[in-house]
């Protein structure tokens, strides 16, 4: 349920000029909520930024779901996460 | 990536049937700066919370739609958890905070210029909201008034 509640929360922000992206385990859920930007990752309920003590592949996530604010609208924006992600990649 | 085939059987079922609320129009705002200069500001569905703050109440029927406020500087292995779902593991949480409340990340790229600057404020929020009117009419309109008073023009939201 925190994916609805994610979705609605970024739905008030919006609403108010806040640019919102946030990082999603169920895609399914997201897409049903319409959530306005939203980066899909690969990994289990629990674990958004994928490992514990791996700050660098914590970061590569946080920079791919902050890229989709570059994404052209209208939302929604449901983009996938690989783990070979990088800001350069073609 | 999860699936809903990975949750318990009484999780499926209740997603399986569940109405899921939809934004509908999707609200959509354009950057008003690039993310150098911008006011980022973490938003949390976890259900994470200070030791001296009150926990979420896990019992509610509904779920807790209120939220906390998590100060900057908070080290991130202070927070507690109260998001008692059996969906999830909590064990990387608890290993490393950062896993669901990325600030120290956060902190590294306003460091590096990556982003303007982090607000002065996180936000929690409870994620096992299941009767989401209160979340809609007040409390998300609260959290999202007091940011945009903050000047933020970025947030993050992440669930666990």
């Amino acid at each position: 349920m925190c994916h609805q509640t994610v979705g609605l929360i970024a739905g008030e922000l919006e609403r108010r000029g806040i640019a919102t992206t946030s990082v999603t385990m169920l895609r399914e859920i997201t897409a049903k909520v319409r959530t306005p930007r939203a980066l899909a990752v690969p990994y289990a309920l629990g674990y958004p930024l994928g490992k514990p003590g791996d700050p660098e592949l914590q970061t590569r996530i946080v920079r791919a779901a902050f890229a989709l604010l570059e994404a052209p609208g209208p939302g929604p924006v449901l983009a996938e996460f690989t783990s070979t992600w990088s800001r350069n990649a073609p | 990536m999860a699936s809903l085939s990975d949750l318990s059987l009484k999780n499926r079922i209740f997603m399986a049937t569940y109405r899921y609320r939809a934004l509908d129009p999707v609200p959509f705002a354009r950057p008003r700066k690039r993310l150098p200069e911008a006011r980022v500001a973490l938003v949390t569905t976890g259900g994470v919370h200070l030791p001296s703050q009150v926990p979420f109440d896990a019992a509610m029927k509904g779920g807790d739609a209120s939220f906390r406020e998590i100060p900057e500087g908070t080290p991130v292995e202070a927070l507690r958890i109260a998001h008692k779902s059996d969906a999830f593991d909590q064990t990387g949480f608890q290993a490393d905070r950062n896993l669901g409340f990325p600030l120290d990340r956060l902190r590294e790229m306003d460091t590096r210029g990556e982003i303007g600057s982090l607000n002065g404020r996180a936000f929690s929020f409870m994620g096992s909201i299941t009767a989401p009117g209160r979340l809609v009419k007040e409390t998300a309109p609260a959290a999202a008034a007091l940011l945009e008073a903050d000047g933020v023009d970025v947030a993050l939201l992440v669930p666990l």
